[in-house]
């Protein structure tokens, strides 16, 4: 299929994302598109598919089918190889941020600048510092990942991906299981790198204040599919019954909740 | 059937991916010195004392033997053949590899896990190069010499037992061992511990890096790779000590 006309400030485009593991169909026909500059916040409930979404487009797992256009380039059928032109161009945050073990925040963050780029030890400081400035952590450079918070591992995440200036930024859950003030400053965050250095980002979350926040349109995911997509303002006011009862918080009575069989380890001592 | 051939190849493409990485720049040194460090400097003390006890105890089954026939002066030889050829190699690799191995897969699981593998794609490092690289050269260059350390502990071993037990002179301990030992013992001990060492680190980087789950699973996995290891070391053993005799 040949690569469809796309406007110039394009960033991303989705047609038709199917995916399934084993039997369960996780997203059935995905439609998307997001231009440069501008915040996708990509809401639904948990096991909607949004971070199955958000792998394919970082290029981290393949698609049944359709097609993914990543800067103009149909990125599906590329090895990792190819693929790599278009990461040095994207960041990603991951839902546990991900940060390596074995490395302080210092090498974490420096990791991208040290494997892509030949900038020197000092600017690699330098650039590190600035970044633990801008996500409100200074000074922890010599510090273990396994020695910080979950807030400040998020927060050294978006700061490594952030390192190269990516054009693209992938979030995962960005504020999920952090405490109101951690979230928020996340998402702050967020909006001010929209505002202040043009960032082209989707955002994945189930957190509402936030992606009203942020972005500027909302992509609704409810089953495998993008029911909606709409500026938050418009979303607000949207008739589709799904997205109201999840705007409205009823959308937790309105899931069946599973309940894993024989588990019950608080009944199983003698009477 | 077509699960333990899936398996099979799985591995063999991901050593020989790792292999074609292996050779080309940038070579990431730090990376296998600090392998080296983790699988072989932090296993000596397990391999000098199982090496010692099992030189001791080679050197007493076999004393008990060799009695029986008047030949105790020939401890020395028998120990040192033993060591070399079998004891050192299949000893390390089952202990030391079953540690280490199942040390990688718990690693790379959790990595696995913890979206550690992913991060790396993502930001484009070939996660291969970055992991499996380093433990597979580490597993090729720590195994041969921990399996001498074996050996040399081991002879070590026989050689109290010699000494102490059965009043045999030292000098002539050593000069059995030099006269009764040939070059082909120690190129088949030395060629099986390459090839276990490749064994192990492959198994333990194959099990890590398909791991899917959370901790119940990991557990599995780490417990399932001592298993593959042991398997796959005594088959290997086996096959090689045919293909050692015929050469």
């Amino acid at each position: 299929m040949a690569e469809p006309m796309m406007e110039r400030s394009e960033i991303l485009q989705i047609h038709g994302i199917h995916k399934s593991f084993s039997a369960h169909q996780v997203l059935s026909g995905i439609d998307l598109s997001l231009r440069a500059c501008e915040t996708v916040a990509i809401l639904g409930g948990s096991g909607s598919g949004k971070t199955t979404l958000l792998k394919l487009i970082a290029g981290l797992s393949r698609p049944d089918r359709g097609q993914i256009f990543l800067f103009g380039k149909d990125i599906i059928p590329m090895s990792e190889q190819e693929l790599l032109p278009f990461r040095k161009r994207m960041g990603v945050v991951f839902q546990g941020a991900a940060l390596f073990d074995s490395l302080t925040v210092l090498e974490n963050i420096a990791f991208p600048l040290r494997f892509h780029t030949r900038t020197s030890e000092r600017g690699i400081r330098t650039r590190v510092a600035q970044l633990l400035a801008q996500v409100g952590l200074p000074g922890i450079e010599e510090q273990y990942p396994a020695g910080l918070s979950g807030g400040m591992k998020k927060r050294v995440g978006i700061a490594r991906a952030l390192a190269r200036e990516p054009e693209l930024v992938l979030f995962d859950e960005p504020t999920a299981g952090l405490d109101p003030k951690n979230a928020r400053m996340i998402c702050d965050l967020i909006a001010e790198l929209r505002r202040t250095v043009c960032e082209t980002s989707v955002v994945v979350t189930h957190d509402l204040q936030c992606a009203f926040a942020i972005s500027d349109q909302i992509a609704f995911l409810d089953q495998g599919k993008i029911i909606e997509v709409a500026t938050p303002e418009n979303l607000r006011h949207s008739s589709r019954p799904e997205v109201q009862m999840f705007l409205t918080g009823a959308f937790d009575q309105a899931t069946p909740i599973r309940v894993t069989e024989g588990r019950r380890i608080w009944n199983s001592g003698p009477a | 059937m077509r699960r333990f051939f899936a398996y099979l190849g799985g591995a063999f493409l991901l050593a020989f991916q790792a292999f074609r990485l292996a050779i080309r720049p940038p070579y990431h040194v730090s990376l296998l010195v600090a392998q080296i460090h983790a699988m072989g400097v932090l296993s000596l003390v397990l391999t000098l004392v199982a090496g010692l006890f099992a030189g001791m105890v080679v050197a007493l089954q076999g004393a008990h033997e060799l009695e029986r026939f008047g030949a105790t002066l020939y401890i020395g030889p028998t120990v040192a053949r033993s060591m070399v050829r079998e004891a050192a190699p299949v000893m390390t690799a089952l202990l030391v590899g079953g540690k280490v191995g199942a040390g990688i897969t718990a690693e790379l699981g959790a990595m696995m896990v913890t979206e550690q593998v992913d991060a790396l794609r993502a930001i484009g490092a070939n996660y291969v190069k970055f992991l499996v690289v380093p433990r597979l050269l580490a597993g090729l260059v720590v195994f041969p010499l921990l399996t001498i350390v074996a050996n040399v502990v081991g002879v070590i071993g026989g050689l109290l037992v010699a000494m102490f037990q059965y009043r045999l002179d030292y000098v002539l301990y050593w000069n059995t061992i030099f006269n009764f030992t040939t070059f082909q013992d120690y190129f088949s001990g030395f060629g099986k511990s390459v090839v276990f060492g490749f064994l192990i680190a492959l198994a333990g980087c194959y099990q890590g890096l398909t791991f899917t789950g959370g901790s119940v699973e990991l557990g599995r996995a780490t417990t399932g790779t001592v298993v593959v290891i042991g398997i796959a070391v005594l088959v290997a053993d086996y096959l090689l000590t045919q293909l050692f005799f015929l050469l």
